[in-house]
């Protein structure tokens, strides 16, 4: 199938990408030019990625951080959809909700880190939090538009087949807003992913990629923080692409509703 | 099943440029089991009209009753079919979108999809009752339309163009479909339409209405036996009369655009 074909190319494509980077650098690590503690070659690198693995310790700061970014998420998730379908359904929610949606939102989360440290401390419930807030936005804002967006003729063809508005919310609305609410909860992950290690560099102690990246710091540790990188891009790529990817393919494009890119 | 009347309804809509009339004083009365199709230029107030007999839209005088009873918003006496292919839900199968009715209704789900497949039946597609809208043509997504409005079994069918953006072979077989699934249920409708040969093959009757503001014109019963032969001399005599009241009294431009019609 034609499909497949395409598929099998852009992973061909996307390996010779990563191939040609690792071998640029690997380059710039060996040229001599720069000190091999500050740039550690990539079998350096392999050799404690591979060790902390085994001695699972890198598996262990990656659970804490995946907790963190999940428990946050969700809690984008929870909040996030609700208010961002009052605010596109109810005018007066818009209209108190939207000035104060937009003035949060440009803050940037790692500029709250220290004020949230002051507040709730160091560990866990901060660096939730600061997920939590970087998440949210684009949550409340593209189910805002999603269901801003919702056909008109839907909610016609509803009503007079005698929808109740409660029926019209979770089988109209809902699924209708969904190419918009999968959107939202794509950039959430993604603006939550990166908010964690942001978050857990100052306000983590002891566990989680970001603390392990601000530790190595210390004892100038380069091959563990890029190490730590790698686990950082590579569990990000592959929590965006498989599961919200599958999430993606399983309904709105199976619906017809959104639609694979070409070529 | 039951019958329309529509009393001197009138509607204005009031826009940022000004209040434009949408119907003016239409009083109709439609018998139970009635085909009625209403034809007009652009603009007349066809879908207003049948708009307010939906539900949608409140009259600003006058009233409509079905059955005896005042409407008063939609309700599921009444089923509609709108122009738009997109009226369907695209995340629902054809099954799905057509069981729709039957679940806000409260009806078991076994039940319910015997149903659906039974009207599925009617609009010959059986074969596509797992297929989502996406993959089904314009025609058949018009079709899963249809079944959908009927398959909570509405006394009344209103239609608001629903072939229009279909090329005219599929047309033709959908004109066919509906007379048929007519005969067989016997639904009192309301068929809107530009098309004067739709009109003329569909109707009991057909009510020619007239722009700004929108107005019935001129009322033409049409007896002929069914099924109807568009080539007969009385067809065609049919539709030369119902472009005759098109042709008058509508704008300059409106006999041209009737006949370039009816010629293709
Ligand atoms: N939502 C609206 N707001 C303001 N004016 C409207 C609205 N809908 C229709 N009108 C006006 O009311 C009049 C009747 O419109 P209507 O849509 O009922 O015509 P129609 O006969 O269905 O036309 P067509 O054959 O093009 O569908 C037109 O002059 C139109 O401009
Ligand atoms: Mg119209």
């Amino acid at each position: 199938m034609t499909e497949s074909g395409q598929h099998r190319r852009s992973l061909v494509r996307g390996t010779l990408a990563l191939l040609v980077a690792a071998a640029a650098y690997e380059a710039m690590a060996r040229s001599g030019y720069f000190a091999p503690a500050l740039l550690p070659t990539l079998p350096a690198i392999g050799r404690t990625l591979f060790a902390s693995l085994a001695d699972g310790s890198m598996i262990e700061h990656a659970a804490f951080t995946l907790y963190r970014v999940m428990f946050g998420f969700a809690l984008s998730v929870v909040v996030g959809l609700p208010l961002g379908i009052l605010m596109a359904r109810f005018q007066h929610v818009g209209n108190f909700f939207l000035p104060l949606v937009s003035a949060l939102m440009p803050i940037p989360s790692f500029a709250l880190v220290p004020l949230f440290m002051l507040w709730f401390g160091i560990g866990n419930l901060t660096t939730i939090l600061i997920v939590f807030y970087a998440a949210t936005f684009p949550m409340i804002f593209n189910t805002w538009s999603g269901v801003r967006s919702v056909n008109p003729i839907w909610l016609r063809a509803a009503g007079a087949m005698g929808a109740s508005e409660h029926r019209l919310f979770w089988k109209v609305i809902i699924p209708g807003a969904s190419p918009f609410i999968i959107t939202g909860m794509r950039q959430a992950f993604l603006r939550a992913w990166i908010a964690v290690v942001g978050a857990e560099m100052i306000a983590a102690s002891d566990w989680g990629l970001g603390w392990v990246i601000f530790d190595a710091k210390e004892f100038l540790n380069t091959d563990t923080m890029l190490a730590s990188l790698i686990v950082i891009g590579i569990t990000g790529f592959a929590f965006e692409r498989f599961v919200f990817g599958s999430i993606e393919r399983a309904t709105v494009m199976r619906w017809g509703m959104m639609r694979a890119a070409k070529g | 099943m039951v019958p329309i009347e529509i009393r001197d309804v009138s509607l204005i809509y009031d826009t940022p440029g000004g209040k434009v009339p949408g119907v003016k004083d239409v009083t109709l009365n439609i018998s139970a089991s009635e085909f009625v199709c209403i034809v007009g230029p652009s603009g007349c107030g066809k879908s207003t009209l049948l708009n307010i007999v939906a539900g949608f839209l409140s009259p600003a005088a006058g009233e409509i009753r079905i059955g005896g009873k005042k409407v008063d918003g939609h309700g599921m006496d009444r089923g509609v079919v709108f122009q738009d292919f997109a009226q369907l839900f695209p995340w629902r199968t054809a099954l799905g979108n057509v069981a729709f009715g039957l679940e806000m209704k409260g009806v078991p789900k076994d039940e319910r999809e015997r149903i659906a497949h039974e009207q599925l039946r009617l609009v010959k597609l059986e074969k596509f009752t797992a297929s989502y809208p996406h993959h089904l043509s314009g025609g058949m997504q018009q079709r899963v339309a249809i079944a959908r409005a009927l398959a909570y079994n509405p006394a009344v069918l209103l239609m608001d163009e629903p072939f229009a953006a279909l090329d005219a072979l599929t047309r033709d077989d959908m004109q066919r479909l509906l007379a048929d699934v007519w005969r067989e249920t016997r639904k009192t409708v309301i068929y809107v339409t530009h098309n004067v040969s739709e009109a003329v093959y569909l109707a009991d009757r057909v009510i020619v209405m007239t722009p700004h503001p929108g107005t019935v014109k001129a009322e033409i019963r049409i007896p002929l036996p069914r099924p109807r032969d568009p080539l007969s001399v009385e067809f065609l005599d049919f539709q030369k009369e119902l472009l005759r009241h098109l042709g008058h009294g509508a704008s300059a431009s409106e006999p041209t655009k009737a006949n370039g019609k009816t010629t293709a």
